[in-house]
């Protein structure tokens, strides 16, 4: 192969094949966070003698930690864009705050998760609770991966293993961090926006 | 061409990408967050039979800028949409039939 070639098709896709896997992962992702969705969809009317949706939601609260984490996404692409600069100083910050952001939205559900406890609404209550619990329980799990991954870079970072020709590596959890806001868009709007049955 | 000369030049392939300053995220982050403003304003505001179509298009619309100018999909290659959006459009077929033979949409 001639050097031209390489320089133009440097994998046989032409693209970063680290970029396609996440890519091809969080188009998966879809299906399971579908199946999710839909299955609470099914079970919102059944909250038998335990509350309703529509009695226990709290939408200023929520609406706070979903403006958090939609800043989060903000703070991810401008750690990537400062790395791309060569703005190691910039980059570390972004990273921390993505972070931080982000543990503030897990904080934010914690709160959420305890206080419907303590209103009556457990796991095992009604089919409508063990849906909820499962859908946005997943989701959390899946930030606090985000926040693992970033808090990692972060330490790469501080170690001088993170440089400007490392860009990718943030860009691949950048992709998965700006899922997972995408995510809460549309549980955000679906489950909490959407008028939700009373008892 | 050795391993890491090519490793090189992928990196520098990928950096040839147009991407946008920090102030044309952040005013997409405004957008976003005026969005999220107006879909929480629908709560407190009723506006009857357009609520729901209104959210589920307040709601596309952010899932558009956050895909398209966060992960960057308006400036990666075809492929990567290609994949995201098969994945998207699997999912809701298959969900929507789900709910469907659930008898979702008759029982409100």
């Amino acid at each position: 192969m001639s050097e031209a070639a390489t320089t133009e098709h440097p994998t046989n896709t032409g693209i970063s094949h680290n970029k396609l896997a996440m890519w091809v992962f969080l188009g998966s992702e879809c299906l399971l966070f579908g199946a999710l969705i839909s299955t609470y969809l099914l079970y919102r009317n059944e909250f038998h003698t335990g509350p309703a949706p529509g009695d226990i939601f709290d939408i200023p609260f929520t609406s706070v930690s979903s403006f958090v984490l939609l800043m989060s996404s903000l703070t991810m692409v401008l750690a990537l864009s400062a790395l791309k600069r060569g703005d190691i100083r910039n980059n570390r910050l972004w990273l921390l705050t993505t972070a931080l952001l982000g543990a503030l939205f897990i904080g934010g559900q914690v709160y959420e998760f305890t206080s419907f406890v303590r209103e009556g609404l457990g796991f095992t209550t009604s089919p409508f609770s063990s849906a909820f619990f499962t859908l946005t329980g997943f989701h959390g799990i899946h930030v606090s991966l985000g926040i693992v991954m970033l808090m990692s870079l972060l330490i790469s970072s501080l170690r001088g293993n993170l440089k400007e020709k490392n860009s990718e590596t943030v860009e691949i959890v950048g992709l998965y961090w700006h899922f997972v806001d995408v995510v809460w868009i549309f549980i955000f709007t679906v489950i909490y926006l959407v008028p939700n049955p009373t008892s | 061409m050795n391993t890491s000369e090519t490793a090189v030049t992928t990196e520098a392939a990928h950096d040839d990408h147009d991407h946008p300053s920090d102030a044309k995220y952040i005013q997409i982050a405004l957008l976003l967050g005026i969005i999220t403003a107006a879909e929480v304003a629908t709560y407190f505001v009723d506006i009857g039979v357009a609520l729901i179509p209104v959210l589920m298009i307040m709601m596309v619309v952010k899932f558009f800028y956050v895909a398209s100018w966060f992960m960057h999909l308006r400036f990666d290659s075809p492929l990567f949409t290609k994949f995201f959006v098969a994945g998207l459009i699997l999912a809701t077929t298959v969900y929507l039939v789900f709910l469907t033979v659930f008898e979702f949409w008759s029982k409100g």
